[in-house]
């Protein structure tokens, strides 16, 4: 068989886009929140970055694992609120505020990073903890199956959990309810005694939380220390994979398999003298598509419900509706 | 007093922006240095202090002042377009591609590639313009995704097509000397392209506030309601700011070459068109006060790579005042209350004073 093929069928590769996976479905599921709430939120660059570096220095200098995930989660949680603070507070645009927290978080790693370890690019020189790499009992044992789903870090599995928890949070409960009230109409949640400031408050903070997460598992799991600029652009990724899987939890899901697949396999084309660019490309130029074919569906919708309001038939604009709300969930 | 400070509001506020992220930098500076005098003036009048550095600063403005001025007019018309970093990118490997492939007298060859290249640009800033425009697509994610196509896209171009392979690394093949832009300082990198800059800046300027184009396209960013109701093609005005944004970003990363690597050098992407947001924000999305931001940004940053070599600072300190500055230029909150109790002030003294006249 071609060296490619056997390598890309090997259970190694499929273990691989696991790994590769993992940080960019956590930020992916932090992008689909703010989205639902109507704030996108492109700071998750951002936020991974400072908790995957105070998850590594908690830990290197309390040697508590426990005490790193609180600090790392907390960072990100807390950025989410800056975030906020700066959008709903100080009334700054969130695109702009989100990108000066990139920046913010860039520069201020490493200008910590230099005073806690005297140098600007790793914490190579910190012992500091890794989450632990799990084997799960029985799927061990499983042939080929096991090989790929088991021995994975612990937060490989917390990022496959983050799905249906994200699916329970934001669609069976009253503040999911509340977030996506928000995200489609701010005026019409606020009719109904929502605090919309609050709500979207929440929602960049469970952003952040996720993204926390990533981070976390770049420094702590990816890899085994924090070095400059090592999100390497996954934030921004993460805002194409959740736009690809519609900001729905399935489709995130397969959205960040798609391209975790793609990174981990311009690893093996490199060696091979075929244009590894061209491939890279792909998940970009699907999402791209996706993104343009998911805008013409809903204008079409609109357009077909402004038709029959124009030639008003109550009979004709309830049927419209209702097709639509069962298609789409919002109009 | 207050009339002056009502006048010149937004200016005022700009430069308190702009001091507190200074001291800011002078406080990181004192916690993390042992020589903290020393490297707060290397930091702050460094780049004066040498010939070669301030030809530095004007160097790395040329291609802030490019992708502000594409900047500023797509968020004029509230076009969130990221989208200059991959323009420029795509534009300058399409542009050298061009170039290594032909050969003709120098002038024409300058303007023809930076045709191609403006060409090339337009193109990219077009295919976001247009799925926003028609069908409401989000512009943001649109360029995001725009900017990794072109990435690798251009690296594709470069690599596999045009590539030196007697050098050592991954460059394409060098200009022909028919299409450099001349050099204009011995033993600095001075070039030609900081003039298209300058002139771009005032084009931009000119066709914002001077034409109906420009006014359609503000008018529309202000309210796109009214321009749709004061009849706007809303459609029309989108696309045309997003063209004209991919178009001005493509020539700027296409003189960059031209006049100082003479070959298409980028293995990452130069991140000039991020750049260009923080250069729109700062001189508030005006093309000339863009061209006084770029400076002042080069002039940080350059101050921080000196920061970087000469004391025992991080160079990344710039990052930290950037992202300050900038917070403080877009909320909106910043120093309102301030400002409305001067409104109050100035409001209740006209008043006293028509009284007195009344009486």
């Amino acid at each position: 068989m071609n060296p490619l093929l056997s390598s890309i069928f090997s259970t190694g590769f499929a273990f691989a886009i696991l790994r590769v996976m993992t940080p960019l479905l956590f930020p992916a599921l932090g992008v689909a929140v703010s989205e639902l709430a109507g704030s996108v939120n492109i700071a998750l660059e951002g936020i991974m970055l400072i908790s995957a570096f105070f998850g590594v220095i908690v830990s290197a200098f309390t040697g508590s694992l426990f005490l790193a995930l609180i600090a790392g989660l907390a960072a990100g949680i807390l950025m989410g609120a800056l975030l906020a603070y700066f959008h709903l507070k100080m009334k700054a645009d969130i695109i702009l505020g989100a990108i000066a927290l990139n920046m913010f978080a860039a520069g201020m790693t490493i200008f910590l990073l230099f005073l806690f370890t005297g140098d600007k690019g790793s914490t190579s020189s910190l012992q500091s903890l890794v989450f632990p790499e799990i084997d799960i009992p029985l799927l061990k044992s499983i042939p080929v199956i096991g090989e790929i789903f088991s021995g994975h870090n612990v937060l490989t599995y917390v990022s496959l959990l983050a799905v249906p928890f994200f699916y329970v949070l934001m669609f069976k409960t009253p503040l999911g309810l509340r977030i996506r009230a928000v995200g489609q109409n701010p005026h019409a949640a606020e009719s109904v005694g929502i605090n919309v400031d609050r709500i979207k408050l929440y929602a960049l903070m469970l952003s952040g939380m996720f993204g926390a997460f990533g981070g976390l598992y770049l420094s702590m799991g990816y890899v085994s220390w924090f070095s400059r600029d090592m999100t390497a652009g996954r934030g921004f990724i993460a805002i194409a994979a959740a736009t690809l899987g519609g900001n729905m939890p399935v489709g995130i899901l397969l959205s960040s398999l798609l391209f975790g697949f793609v990174n981990s396999i311009a690893i093996y084309i490199a060696s091979l003298n075929v244009p590894s660019e061209l491939i890279q490309m792909i998940p970009y130029l699907v999402t791209l598509i996706a993104l343009a074919v998911f805008a013409i569906r809903a204008q079409r919708k609109r357009d077909k419900v402004g038709e029959v309001l124009e030639h008003f038939d109550p009979e004709a604009v309830k049927a419209v509706v209702k097709d639509v709300i069962e298609t789409e969930g919002d109009i | 007093m207050e009339k002056f400070i009502l006048k010149y509001f937004t200016l005022i506020r700009t430069l308190i922006a702009i001091l507190v992220g200074i001291i800011i930098s002078v406080v990181l500076i004192y916690i993390i240095s042992d020589m903290p005098a020393y490297s707060v003036r290397q930091f702050l009048l460094g780049p004066l202090l040498s010939r070669g550095r301030f030809a530095n600063v004007i160097e790395n403005a040329s291609p802030m002042i490019f992708c502000g001025v594409a900047i500023a007019i797509a968020f004029q018309a509230k076009q969130f377009n990221i989208g200059a970093e991959g323009a420029l990118f795509l534009s300058a490997a399409v542009g050298t591609a061009f170039a290594v492939s032909t050969g003709m007298p120098t002038v024409l060859h300058i303007i023809l590639v930076l045709l191609v290249a403006g060409a090339t640009g337009a193109i990219w800033g077009f295919i976001p313009g247009i799925l926003k425009a028609k069908w409401g697509a989000s512009e943001l994610v649109a360029s995001l995704m725009m900017n990794y196509i072109a990435y690798f896209g251009g690296l594709y171009i470069i690599n596999s097509h045009f590539r030196d392979k007697d050098a050592g690394f991954l460059v394409s093949l060098r200009l022909p000397e028919t299409a450099w832009l001349p050099q204009f300082m011995p033993g600095t990198r001075l070039h030609l392209g900081i003039f298209l800059a300058f002139i771009f800046a005032f084009l931009g300027y000119y066709f914002l506030y001077h034409t109906t184009s420009g006014y359609e396209i503000r008018t529309t960013g202000n309210n796109q309601k009214f321009a749709r109701f004061s009849g706007i093609n809303v459609v029309k005005v989108v696309i045309l700011a997003q063209v004209l944004s991919g178009m001005i970003a493509g020539i700027g990363g296409m003189t960059e070459i031209m006049g100082i690597h003479r070959r298409f050098n980028w293995q990452m992407s130069p991140g000039y068109g991020w750049d260009g947001v923080i250069v729109a924000i700062i001189g508030r999305n005006h093309p000339i006060l863009i061209i006084f931001a770029a400076f002042f940004l080069s002039y940080l940053r350059v101050g921080g790579q000196i920061l970087n070599l000469m004391a025992d600072v991080p160079s990344e300190l710039v990052l930290v005042i950037q992202s300050v500055i900038i917070i403080l230029i877009t909320a909106e909150a910043f120093l309102s209350t301030w400002k409305n109790k001067i409104t109050i002030k100035e409001a209740e003294r006209v008043e006293v004073a028509n009284e007195s006249v009344a009486q």
